[in-house]
């Protein structure tokens, strides 16, 4: 800090600081051309691919639409029918927000877990990181889907492992009840990312505040507590932000260990695999867009309600914590 | 200067037992976030009177570098085995998928071991040549083949999006950045109807231009933030001094910025490329004809017809689609993991 406040002044005193060719009102409209002219193929993309879209799936959801014949518009008919008249969507909304709910606190637990033996550990610590990344790259293709359906099927490894311990639950793939516990097992697997991000901020935490915390007497849950989680809560409530609109998009892997069906009795029928459904197999273009908005409502509600609660649990460097 | 808690890049250096009873030699003594190392000299050497009352065993201090400083030994071993067992348990599943690809179809469903009884490559042969008529090698060159163009148009259009957020302050460049990080935020499923309704109107079903046009405009908003972060951390003076010399924007952004940005492009290049490999959602909307399926949709079919006759193949072209990813992760996992901690703690 000191080192750099001296060295400015310094530097424009020697050489009173020359001024680019060009001042003033030519200036600013060369940066503002510099600028539109770098940023043309993103702008294309945002307004054509990204906003415009938005406006028009907006627009789609309130009418009925099936491709070939132009959309008719039917107000909030879409939204009213879903929620009253479409048990298959009630429950694709309940067994999301059950996937959601309950898979993306155990995976950011894991992730947090698994970051702080790691940053205990200062040996071996870059191969454990790694091998635990591995599955956050490749946990959402359609190859794990497929080993993940195998694991779990009856007599596979997961039942027999679980035979062992007298736990004999059958296979999990076609079981109503643990299709969903499956799938937070697959999420879960993936708890890598999360875990690199937490890891990062662990280091970033000055040791000098845990020696000030142990000259208070504080032991290893005082020092969690008071130090680890306050200085790390930034780092938890971006995880958490994005974990959890992620795992609201999950869709792959349900589509193929279900064959696409969304079975077993609906259970990973999640929002976006019947988006899917109504939209591109029935053609109900429509219904589909309104899922999608009813998802993205979702996502807003979330991401509101942790940028709420975050004034009361989020420090951020800088602040006394 | 001369009181060492001011300084915060320097208090952690001399607060920990090892760096202080040889402050001059430490490499962390100069790193670069201790400024000259002149300046971290005298806040190094402030500390070892201070710490000399506690003198440290050399064997506390090996295990110490071990497991941390003042850790129990006992628990030291008792987590290694934890992180042991931990990585069995998450690496089990890969393992699985290669021994299996060695079982013959009719072992499934009977042999449960990992092991088969009877390996063979029969699977592979098998894969080989395709499905629906298709080898898997056009499969596999469909899928080199968009994640390739993924990648050209992630490292152009993204690197030009970071530098106008970065380096150029132009009316209207926060509202887009903000605009740019909502984005990031956004379910892909909210945009994926009209932008199908689109691509339908104008007659790019079963064509790659929707797959890969989003990267050439900088869509994934992931990349862009990535690289503003680094351009972020370029020192100014650099296109300071270009711009005295004459230098424009352009010749900046391609002389300076560009081949600084070289391990931010490298980050991306890998995930854009992994993503595009993994990608199932999108070719299985807009790809219908078998021979131009990538490896994801092609599986699919797999999985479809041959779930449970010929359960071998399945298994074997999954690990085939799985190949290039993991070679990536083992070549590059550095400037993955690099990628994803920034991103996080400068979110």
């Amino acid at each position: 800090m000191t080192t750099l406040s001296n060295q400015t002044p310094l530097k424009s005193a020697v050489a009173p600081r020359p001024q680019p060719p060009g001042h003033g009102a030519s200036q600013a409209r060369r940066e503002l051309r510099a600028g539109y002219g770098f940023l043309v193929p993103w702008l294309i993309g945002f307004f054509g691919l990204t906003l415009g879209p938005m406006v028009m799936s907006l627009y789609l959801s309130f009418t009925k639409y099936n491709i070939f014949t132009p959309p008719r518009w039917v107000g909030l008919d879409n939204y009213i029918r879903m929620f009253t008249a479409d048990p298959v969507f009630v429950k694709s909304v309940k067994v999301t927000l059950g996937y959601v709910v309950v898979g993306t606190p155990l995976k950011l637990a894991a992730a947090l877990g698994v970051a702080l033996l790691l940053n205990y550990f200062t040996r071996g610590s870059g191969f454990f990181r790694s091998a635990f990344y591995a599955p956050s790259l490749i946990g959402a293709s359609v190859s794990i889907a497929i080993v993940w359906r195998a694991m779990f099927g009856t007599d596979g490894p997961v039942d027999s492992a679980l035979t062992v311990f007298g736990l004999d639950l059958g296979g999990w793939v076609g079981n109503v009840d643990l299709a969903v516990p499956m799938m937070i097992c697959l999420t879960i697997w993936q708890f890598g990312a999360p875990m690199v991000i937490f890891l990062a901020g662990l280091q970033g935490i000055p040791a000098e505040l845990y020696e000030a915390a142990e000259v208070d007497g504080a032991g290893a849950w005082a020092k969690f507590r008071q130090v680890t989680l306050p200085m790390l809560s930034s780092v938890i409530f971006f995880n958490l932000l994005l974990e959890t609109i992620h795992a609201f998009q999950v869709f792959g892997s349900a589509f193929i260990i279900s064959n696409g069906s969304g079975s077993p009795g609906g259970m990973l029928n999640f929002m976006t695999l019947y988006m899917y459904k109504r939209g591109f197999a029935d053609s109900q273009m429509g219904y589909a867009a309104a899922i999608a908005w009813v998802v993205l409502i979702f996502v807003a509600i979330v991401a509101a309600l942790l940028f709420r609660s975050s004034k009361a649990w989020v420090h951020y460097a800088g602040e006394s914590r | 200067m001369t009181d060492p808690t001011a300084t915060p890049a320097a208090a952690p250096t001399a607060a920990t037992p090892p760096a202080a009873t040889l402050p001059a030699t430490t490499p962390t003594a100069g790193t670069p976030a201790a400024g000259t190392p002149a300046a971290g000299t005298p806040a190094a050497a402030a500390t070892p009177a201070a710490a000399r009352p506690a003198p440290v065993r050399p064997w506390v201090q090996r295990l110490r570098r071990i497991g941390g400083p003042r850790r129990n030994p006992v628990a030291t071993i008792v987590w290694f085995v934890v992180l042991l067992a931990l990585t069995a348990v998450i690496l089990y599943p890969l393992v699985w998928l290669g021994f299996a690809t060695f079982k013959p179809s009719s072992e499934f469903g009977h042999n449960f071991a990992l092991v088969p009884w009877d390996a063979t490559i029969a699977n592979f042969k098998k894969v080989l040549r395709g499905i629906a008529g298709v080898p898997l090698s056009r499969f596999f060159l469909n899928s080199l083949l968009v994640a390739c163009l993924a990648v050209v148009g992630t490292l152009a259009s993204a690197s030009m999006a970071a530098y106008a957020f970065a380096r150029i302050k132009f009316p209207g460049a926060g509202i887009f950045f903000t605009g740019m990080i909502g984005t990031l935020l956004l379910p892909f499923h909210v945009i994926i109807i009209p932008q199908y309704i689109m691509f339908n109107k104008m007659g790019f079903i079963d064509t790659y231009v929707p797959l890969v046009l989003g990267k050439f405009l900088a869509c994934e908003a992931f990349f862009v933030f990535l690289m503003v972060q680094f351009v972020r951390n370029i020192p100014r003076d650099l296109d300071e001094a270009a711009r005295i010399d004459g230098a424009g924007h352009p010749r900046i952004f391609l002389s300076i910025i560009l081949p600084l940005l070289r391990p931010a492009l490298i980050t991306s290049a890998i995930f854009a490329f992994i993503w595009s490999w993994n990608d199932f959602l999108s070719p299985l909307i807009y790809l219908t004809s078998p021979e131009h399926y990538t490896l994801p949709v092609a599986l699919r079919l797999f999985n479809d017809a041959t779930s449970s006759s010929d359960y071998g193949a399945t298994v074997a072209a999954s690990f085939v689609a799985l190949v290039p990813v993991l070679l990536f992760f083992l070549f590059f996992q550095r400037f993955l993991i690099e990628g994803v901690a920034t991103q996080g703690l400068k979110g």
